[in-house]
């Protein structure tokens, strides 16, 4: 039996396809996924993401604490910043990719993925130090994200702009939109630049109307799990389950920037993660016939290399896409590559990613 | 649904037209195109192929997944709708008229539904 989220009864009204996801029923598409992928894209789209996990760590020891347990550094950040970080296992191998909101010094909000949630609360949970306690406060929000160029100026009309976050990766902890308090932060997960508003959740669809209505004027879309898929594999963004997994380390993801080996504190996985990776991840332009999604081989001069991640047909780019985990080598942009698709072998190029740049 | 009344259908969702005797022109459905979301890509047989029936004759790709198109006759291509391949949404906008290929030399073929029953069909999986 899956959860509806508060936002369920405005995505039927929508004309939303209702899918389970991670437990939840969430709209898949309203119109079509390419109309709601470039109304991100040129101007905005509004997703419930309210699946989404949310903790607490908070006391005197939080920091210290989050720093032993986390691959980035928590120490340093100033309050109403944002940072991502991986959870590894001592093996190098992922739990869960996920942000830290420092809401204060002995206060961070962390926000997590819908099928992860109990993992990681034991996770994170069993590695606490004394000093910090953990406290699961999903059930406390709703949470969506408005994602596009124009989603600034739609806030504008609902919020004061000293609410408005100014700069991608901060927020807001107390902003009024539409008369409702929420946590309003310049994060997203499309490479447009966009914000996500954490509310009650008796409070959703009061903001979720009040923004569609500030928005239509505007070209603001409804979007599904599908464009927000697309969107963020054009991005290059790793989603876990696909890019990132228990058996694989967030280095072979190309996450180095969020894996901080030089600081003093120990955490799980530091040890494998000091070690050379036997992967990497590249970006494929698929240049023959067919889509490449995931779980394809791929080859080079028919010597088997690696496997896909995940791929579709790219809206905007208007030619299908990939990631690959290959094995750990050099493969310049450029180079061919084969993939299996379903026994038939379709090529493909290795080009930087991220494949889109707003 | 407006399923014309004058094409036989299958329960993969496929449409059948009787071109002639022993000819048919095989679709995808409007309920078939509308599951599969926005069409990006088309792979279909070339003409010589020999197609059978209850087995993949090619597949149809949306955004979200692939989806192969079964064959309800026994036969051999006798015409593809190169169109499609350059222009897949043809089939979102316009199901009906966008055919995929046309079969002759039917040696064996599906028991096929009335449009009617089609859309009885399809209700028991909405």
């Amino acid at each position: 039996m899956e959860l509806k989220t508060p936002l369920y009864p405005r995505h039927l009204s929508a004309g939303g396809k209702m899918v389970p996801f991670a437990g939840y029923l969430l709209p898949v598409q309203y119109s079509s996924i390419i109309a709601e992928h470039q109304a991100v894209r040129t101007a905005a789209g509004l997703f419930d993401v309210s699946h989404m996990g949310e903790f607490v760590v908070e006391g005197p020891g939080a920091q210290e604490a989050l720093d032993r347990i986390l691959t980035n550094t928590v120490a340093g950040m100033a309050d109403g910043r944002i940072r991502y970080s991986p959870l590894c296992y001592e093996s190098g191998g992922t739990v869960d990719d996920l942000l830290i909101y420092r809401l204060s010094a002995q206060r961070y909000l962390l926000v997590v993925n819908a099928a992860c949630r109990e993992k990681d609360f034991q996770h994170i949970q069993e590695h606490l130090m004394e000093g910090a306690t953990l406290t699961d406060v999903s059930e406390q929000y709703a949470l969506m994200a408005l994602q596009g160029p124009v989603s600034e100026q739609i806030l504008r009309k609902l919020a004061e702009q000293k609410d408005i976050p100014p700069k991608s990766y901060t927020f807001t902890e107390q902003a009024v939109v539409a008369g409702k308090t929420c946590l309003l932060s310049r994060t997203g997960y499309t490479g447009e630049d966009g914000f996500e508003l954490y509310c009650a959740p008796e409070d959703a669809c009061h903001l979720w109307d009040a923004l569609m209505e500030a928005g239509q004027e505007l070209g603001l879309l409804p979007c599904g799990l599908g464009a927000r898929d697309t969107l963020r594999l054009e991005a290059g963004m790793p989603l876990y389950g696909h890019e990132l997994s228990p058996s694989i380390s967030p280095l072979e993801c190309g996450l180095g920037f969020a894996v901080k080996l030089n600081k003093a504190e120990d955490f799980p996985g530091k040890a494998a993660l000091s070690q050379p990776q036997k992967r990497i991840r590249v970006g494929l332009k698929i240049t023959g016939r067919g889509i490449v999604r995931e779980n394809c081989d791929v080859f080079i001069n028919g010597e088997k290399v690696g496997i896909t991640t995940s791929g579709t047909h790219s809206p905007h780019l208007g030619y299908p896409i990939a990631m690959a985990l290959l094995q750990s080598g050099d493969y310049p942009v450029g180079t061919t590559v084969e993939a299996d698709v379903r026994g038939r072998r379709v090529e493909a190029v290795v080009t930087p990613m991220p494949f889109y740049k707003a | 649904m407006n399923n014309p009344a004058n094409l036989s259908y299958t329960k993969s969702h496929e449409w059948l037209e009787e071109l002639e005797d022993d000819v048919v022109r095989i679709g995808l459905t409007d309920f078939a195109q509308d599951s599969l979301g926005d069409l990006v890509f088309v792979n279909l047989p070339q003409v010589g192929d020999e197609v059978v029936v209850g087995e993949a004759l090619g597949d149809v790709e949306s955004v979200k997944a692939v989806s192969d198109i079964y064959s309800p006759v026994t036969g051999v291509v006798r015409a593809v709708n190169e169109d499609l391949l350059d222009a897949p949404e043809a089939i979102n906008e316009n199901p009906y008229e966008a055919w995929l290929v046309e079969v002759d030399n039917i040696t064996d073929r599906e028991e096929t539904l009335s449009a009617e029953a089609y859309e009885t069909h399809c209700q028991t999986e909405e």
